[in-house]
């Protein structure tokens, strides 16, 4: 009888316990999850319920990628070869409220699906900085928080500032390059980019290290004179009269050139112009539309890999914690009403 | 006491292979979801066994349909039998429902699962939000339930084997008895 008893004891501890830790309800607490993320953001930014945790602000566009067939060289991806594919999107800004004013200095981003919904499609979220500030899951933790806006100076606290960069050297120094690329008027001419670091895979096997691009074919409309949203008003107001064209550049780097976001390729690296991205409509956020695409940067077609660059995984982890999150919660308008804004 | 009837062999393998499976599904799926910088490389191993176990757990019920169950030992009651019965279909209800919502709710995100290292399977629900959130929410709550469901199948029969001494445990094992 004891024995019994014990035996079934001993599993139900292993068994449950095994879940248990799994759960992380018991065991090491002090590693970065993508719960704690979820937290950052929300009391760094608020918890609006239903946006995303992260680029809350937004507007959803449709349109297609036409391409040239020259990124075939590179990669046996179905979508690099000659031909069209139809494209959903979405641009935004940082940050992870929803209502805040465009900023013209905030970092402005392009999620892509190529192909959607299809099982080649490639999904990619970009944004117009030439390097990104962080290179790892606990550097963008920290910089969220020391990047709070203080309510009484509108500004972040400078000595939380200081003390975050004295910690990560690497952001002080893609911080000064970043300067150097100060952002264009609007997003139309703005220049979107992957940062991370991805392999192409060819026919034969080769992997190449490239980083992506998307450049622009023709200058912005001036940003609209008053209102929160003189960004997007004059994106919609651009997209509503005209479609807006980027060129994929994939820039090819090589074996030795650092997978670290933070850090610039040297400028001499060879660029494929891949193909045209045409984006010919704009529609308010809305259930079934990009509102609902989870920009994940790890969902690629065969032919394109990540590297080993840890925020991709981290990126991806905690996307989808957002996307649980906010598909489950009641939904209020987007800001960006784009019938609201005159063409 | 005599000895016990095992279950043919085709049986106990897929029984077994089942079980290490669905532990190690289980686990990785719980761990995942916590996991920062190996969550997509988990979901990917993680569907790839998800997907094992559906088409296991669909050739075990054609299989179940092939012979009769050996004979319980007499220690098994008239309703301890009914339990039996009941976890045993709550069991296979649970293994073919689970890899089903995990797979439609993939899909309803608009992407398709690939499994064994890129292989996608086609969507079986439509893109939809709502309805991802709703099948994200059920995925998890079988989860439990299939570790309750084990947690009590398990017992069970060490409860049988070493208290009882009815060699239930046989029925399912390999070598002697």
């Amino acid at each position: 009888m004891l024995l019994g008893i014990g035996a079934v004891g001993a599993f139900l501890a292993v068994d449950l316990g095994a879940v248990a830790y799994a759960n992380k309800w018991v065991g090491a607490g002090a590693a970065l999850t993508r719960e704690a993320f979820i937290d950052r953001f929300q009391s760094v930014f608020g918890t609006h319920l239903g946006f995303r945790r992260n680029h809350a602000k937004g507007v959803a566009v449709v349109g297609y990628f036409e391409s040239n067939g020259n990124g075939g060289e590179l990669s046996r991806a179905a979508v690099l070869g000659p031909g069209r594919s139809p494209v959903t999107g979405r641009f935004s800004i940082t940050g992870g409220n929803p209502f805040a004013a465009d900023a013209p200095g905030a970092a402005r981003g392009l999620g892509l699906a190529i192909g959607f919904p299809g099982s080649g499609q490639w999904r990619t979220a970009m944004i117009n900085l030439p390097v990104f500030p962080v290179n790892s899951p606990q550097g963008f933790y920290d910089q969220l928080l020391a990047s709070k806006v203080v309510a009484s100076t509108g500004k972040p606290d400078p000595a939380a500032m200081a003390a975050f960069l004295a910690a990560h050297p690497e952001t002080a120094a893609a911080t000064e390059v970043i300067k150097k690329h100060p952002p264009t008027p609007g997003f139309a001419d703005s220049t979107f980019s992957s940062l991370n670091v991805f392999h192409l895979v060819a026919p034969s096997g080769t992997r190449t290290p490239v980083r992506w691009s998307y450049v622009p074919r023709q200058a912005a409309l001036a940003p609209a004179a008053k209102g929160d949203d003189v960004l997007f008003d004059a994106l919609v107001r651009q997209l509503k009269t005209t479609p807006l064209q980027w060129d994929l550049h994939f820039t090819v780097g090589t074996q030795d050139d650092p997978i670290d976001p933070t850090l610039p390729w040297p400028g001499d690296r060879r660029v494929v112009d891949a193909g045209t991205l045409t984006l010919t409509g704009v529609e308010t956020e809305r259930a079934g539309n990009a509102r609902d695409v989870n920009f994940d940067p790890l969902v690629l077609p065969d032919g394109i890999e990540p590297s080993d660059d840890p925020l991709l995984g981290a990126r991806s982890a905690v996307y989808a914690a957002s996307y649980r999150a906010r598909t489950g919660e009641p939904k209020t308008p987007s800001p960006v009403q784009v019938d609201q804004v005159a063409p | 006491m005599t000895a016990t009837v095992r279950y043919p062999v085709r049986t106990r393998v897929l029984h077994w292979l089942t079980a290490v499976l669905v532990f190690t599904t289980l686990l990785i799926g719980f761990f995942m979801v916590n996991s920062l910088g190996s969550y997509e490389a988990l979901v990917r191993v993680h569907m790839t066994l998800g997907v094992s176990i559906l088409v296991i757990v669909v050739a075990r019920a054609v299989n179940r349909l092939t012979h009769r169950t050996p004979k319980l030992p007499d220690t098994v009651g008239r309703f301890e039998h009914k339990l039996v019965i009941g976890s045993e279909l709550s069991m296979y209800a649970l293994l073919l429902a689970q890899p089903l919502v995990g797979w439609a709710m993939v899909s309803a995100t608009g992407r398709a699962v690939r499994v064994f290292g890129g292989w996608p399977l086609p969507r079986i629900a439509p893109f939809n939000a709502d309805l991802f959130f709703a099948l994200r929410q059920t995925h998890s709550v079988l989860a439990f339930l299939l570790v309750a469901v084990i947690a009590a199948h398990v017992s069970a029969v060490v409860l049988h084997t070493l208290t009882l001494r009815d060699g239930m445990l046989s029925r399912m094992t390999f070598g002697r008895r």
